[in-house]
């Protein structure tokens, strides 16, 4: 499922559509297939218009079973296209889906509302690939998603080429396979082309974009992307500690695929020594970062406090996933921010950023670069499920010098050196590597002395030295642009909101205003520090309201820092937000 | 018979530095009469005589008495959090290959909250030199059973004894695939430098324990094995491709009964002689000590095999010569893109 889901969105996104994706999937690898939790789905939106979320209501379903049926039914609006494999609605599978004993919903009238094509898709399948003697009835069965990819291809005239060629790449060691799945695709567009029942044919145009040369691009590459651009352009390599973890994984893998760029990368035994890994690195003079989730952000949490304690640059990336514990791992959330801002032992601030579609984790993961370095400090990056996954169209940097400058500059010379004396503008200490003759010295997680970096047990230092860290942080304040306001630029409710709830917001601010409602939407990809202009922006609202895949935290945050009355529309179902869900928030909140 | 120099690759003499030039302007705060003091001395002796320059030597550290060391080491030194050196060390040594990197922890430093890192930082054969101070108890946190510390031990947190069994470092550390593994202590000065020489011309992961002795909360642990007129009988010094010889006048050596090493007369024709490159023998006599045995103090085991470091740039030269050099615009624009015009 996952497989075709991409090749359609490739196949959208390279005629030129706008689209945003979903891919929503067990944590068990091969959960029970037929099952409710084994249900694996892609959900695509793609349009001719800009959009911004992978939509809420989907207006063709392709139901390979009565469990993939059921799950998703509640979200269709009426007279949306059900295509199911009729094959695959048998008793068992019905059994299997919770359906009462001799109900088929295929049968009983139940999808009336709907304009339903039951099409028996395994036969089908079958039957075309009867002259590929040499494959396994097991193996012409797997083909089945293709077929129901070349009948999307019909219903929305696109050309297969793209996917056909995709696949004979893809199995050039097993010619025979590509070419029954290629067969088919093309079967399933030829039954749709030749069968009576399939009145509609749908035609997207190219949506109206700016200018230039895109690609379609998930959160995790652009992640990884963004964090080897930086290195780089910075001329330094980069080193990444990283444990496997859902839904992180695909930034480690993806980076190991760039050695060429001098990438370093390092899996760990566990996530404490991913993330200590890369603080030895970053103290060798190392481009250093560490990724993971929750539950591995927790086992870090000592390690990074090491870091700021070091003042050693450091980028630490979470891709958030539904908590606590274990929780939900393929599931999104945004529950870490108070993890990220709190969760150390001590007064340990550090920088909060967070990407607010999959192509801006690029320039996000390259200014957590910019600014770990420049500020010598470990800096946070809070993407999420959501994001990572998902894929949206990313107009590409026409050249280097598109990209902002990240330099680097490590302390060199002979004469004395003070490990802990500061840059006056950034509060930043000198980076000086091992191997630098003549400033040789020692740090550690102990207090340290202003200036000389020596073990320091004295009151009055320990305070000094809080509130210079706490103070460097605040720096980075300064070069954070303000926010712009979208939709109204004052009047009844303001939206705050970070991450991946950017589409849903920005969507439902749209329509607000067109309703004429008086609703503005600021989107915060800098936490910690916050835009300077956040405040005075708030006071031009009458209300302001946080909208985040968790219970309120930033709106916990805005309260305790600026004692503005701040609600909350939060949703934790493991589940991004619906457009339509903020909308009737927005109207709830504004009239 | 005397601790014999291993046989290891001649060392290049240190162009211009001395003992001194390791000696850093700090305090050395350790209690008066612990075994700290003379295995500090004795690493200062050593990375002296390592030849390579003095700033390319680092000491990284976690938690506990011992991991003060790089405070008092004039070189780079990080004193890290508890148990993480060896992979903080990991990260120092696969960024800059051409470092000496050395790290330096307790027993419960690196057997205990740590053993994880110790363990996959020593199968990685990542070219660090990994020394365990074993005092067979916490000392840091005022006297408690260690991971090392007998069965039955009575300490503050065991009152009627520990319940728990101790692990055997050497044991592990062979169990772990490292390709350099040895025992010393902090009074065999000499014997703790040859082998730390020894451990620094070997090309990957070394894991030494050094016996120390702890006169606060465990004196007289190791005495058996390291004070004269003890250590004749306990202690047998390993030396590569001879015979196990021991006693005060040399006059014993080791047989294999079976699977079993036993004591022989010196000139027995099946005098047991050791093999730095036997894992099976470096075991067996991982758990040779005590019962009338003595216990092994030198090499158990010396193997090559590729580094982590360098089979990592390995990699990035073959990545290049194969997919060319780096070219970041072509990164980004790679995949199926689509332009949109005007
Ligand atoms: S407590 Fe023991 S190990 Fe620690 S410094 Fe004192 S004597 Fe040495």
């Amino acid at each position: 499922m996952q497989i075709t889901g991409t090749q359609f969105t490739n196949t959208a996104a390279l005629f030129g559509n706008d689209l945003a994706t979903f891919p929503d999937y067990p944590a068990e690898i091969r959960a029970p297939a037929g099952t409710l939790p084994g249900v694996s789905g892609f959900q695509v939106q793609f349009s001719s218009a800009d959009i911004y979320t992978p939509g809420d209501e989907p207006d063709v379903l392709v139901a390979m079973n009565p469990a993939a049926l059921k799950v998703n039914l509640h979200t269709l609006p009426k007279n949306a296209i059900v295509i199911a494999d009729a094959d695959a609605f048998d008793r068992r599978n019905l059994q299997k889906a919770g359906y009462p004993k001799d109900v088929n919903p295929l049968e009983d009238g139940s999808l009336d509302g709907y304009r339903l094509f039951a099409v028996p898709l395994t036969s089908r399948t079958e039957t075309a690939l009867s002259p590929f003697e040499a494959l396994s009835v097991r193996e012409k069965r797997r083909c089945k998603n293709f077929y129901a990819l070349g009948m999307a291809y019909w219903l929305f005239s696109r050309s297969f080429d793209n996917t056909a060629g995709w696949l004979e790449k893809k199995f050039k060691k097993r010619p025979e396979i590509a070419q029954a799945n290629i067969t088919a695709m093309k079967a399933g567009y030829a039954f749709c082309d030749a069968s009576e029942e399939f009145q509609v044919q749908y035609d997207v145009a190219p949506a109206p974009t700016e200018p230039g040369q895109y690609r379609s691009i998930q959160g995790n590459q652009a992640l990884a992307y963004g964090l080897v651009a930086a290195s780089h352009q910075a001329g330094v390599p980069l080193f990444y500690g990283s444990y496997p973890i859902t839904p992180a994984s695909s930034v480690l893998e993806t980076l190991a695929r760039l050695k060429r760029f001098g990438v370093k990368t390092f899996q760990a035994e566990d996530e404490i020594a991913a993330v200590t890994s890369a603080i030895g690195a970053a103290f060798a003079g190392a481009i250093a970062a560490t990724g993971s989730s929750g539950p591995g952000i927790a086992l870090k949490g000592e390690a990074l406090g090491l870091a700021l304690m070091v003042e050693l640059p450091l980028v630490v990336v979470n891709v958030q996933r539904a908590g606590p514990s274990t929780g939900m791992p393929t599931k999104t959330e945004q529950s870490d921010l108070m993890q990220a801002m709190y969760g150390r032992n001590g007064e340990a601030p550090v920088p909060i950023l967070a990407p607010q579609s999959p192509s801006d984790c690029f320039a996000i993961g390259f200014e957590a670069v910019r600014i770990a370095t420049k500020y010598m400090v470990p800096v946070f990056i809070l993407s999420d499920g959501f994001i990572a996954n998902g894929a949206e169209p990313w107009r590409l940097p026409e050249s280097l010098e598109d990209l902002s400058e990240v330099s680097v500059s490590y302390r060199e010379g002979n004469g004395t050196l003070e490990p802990y004396s500061r840059d006056e503008e950034t509060l930043a200490r000198p980076w000086v590597k091992p191997g630098t003759p003549g400033l040789e010295h020692r740090i550690g997680g102990l207090e340290k002395q202003n200036l000389t970096g020596n073990v320091s047990y004295d009151p009055a230092n320990h305070r000094l030295m809080t509130e210079l860290r706490e103070k460097k942080v605040q720096r980075v304040a300064s070069e954070i642009p303000d926010l712009e306001v979208h939709g109204a630029p004052e009047g009844d409710l303001l939206l705050v909101a970070w991450g991946s709830t950017y589409g849903a917001c920005r969507q439902a601010v749209s329509a607000a205003v067109a309703n004429g409602l008086k609703v503005g939407h600021v989107h915060l990809r800098h936490l910690n520090p916050f835009p300077a202009n956040l405040p005075e922006v708030m006071a031009r609202f009458k209300r302001v309201a946080c909208v985040e895949i968790n219970s309120g935290q930033l709106a916990t945050l805005l309260r305790a820092k600026y004692l503005v009355d701040v609600h909350v529309l939060g949703k934790v179902e493991g589940q991004p937000f619906a457009v339509r869900e903020v909308l009737t928030h927005i109207q709830e909140l504004a009239s | 018979m005397n601790p014999a120099t291993p046989p290891s690759p001649p060392l290049k003499k240190a162009a211009a530095l001395t003992k001194k030039d390791f000696v850093s302007d700090q305090q050395v705060r350790w209690c008066p009469g612990c075994g700290d003091y003379a295995i500090l001395n004795s690493m200062q002796h050593v990375f002296a005589e390592l030849g390579v320059p003095k700033e390319d030597v680092v000491v990284i550290s976690g938690i506990g008495c011992a991991a003060r060391f790089p405070y008092y080491i004039d070189s780079y030194g990080f004193h890290t959090i508890h148990g993480r050196a060896p992979a903080l060390a990991t990260g120092v040594k696969v960024a800059n290959p051409k470092l000496s990197v050395w790290v330096v922890g307790g027993d419960g430093d690196m057997l205990s909250i740590g053993g994880n890192h110790l363990l996959h930082a020593l199968r990685r054969n990542v070219d660090i030199k990994i020394l365990c101070f074993d005092n067979r108890i916490y000392g840091l946190t005022k006297g408690q059973t260690s991971p090392t510390s007998e069965y039955g031990k009575r300490t503050g947190t065991t009152p009627l004894g520990s319940v728990d069994r101790p692990v055997n470092p050497i044991s592990i550390a062979l169990a772990a695939e490292a390709t350099f593994v040895a025992r010393t202590a902090d009074v065999f000065n000499t014997h703790l430098r040859e082998v730390m020489l020894a451990a620094a011309a070997h090309k990957g992961s070394a894991f030494i324990q050094i016996l120390q002795n702890c006169v606060i909360f465990n004196d007289g642990a190791f005495k058996d094995v390291t004070e004269r007129g003890h250590r004749e009988e306990n202690a047998v010094y390993l030396e590569h491709q001879k015979p196990l010889v021991y006693g005060k006048d040399d006059e014993k050596v080791i047989r294999m009964d079976g699977f079993k090493p036993v004591a022989a007369a010196a000139g027995d024709a099946d005098a047991l002689v050791h093999d730095e490159t036997d894992s099976a023998l470096a075991y067996m006599l991982s758990r040779m000590g005590g019962d009338g045995l003595p216990t092994p103090m030198g090499i158990f085991r010396r193997q090559e095999h590729p580094t982590l470091e360098s089979a990592m740039e390995r990699q990035i030269r073959a990545a290049r010569e194969s997919e060319g050099e780096p070219d970041l615009m072509a990164l980004l624009h790679s995949g199926d893109t689509w332009e949109v015009k005007q």
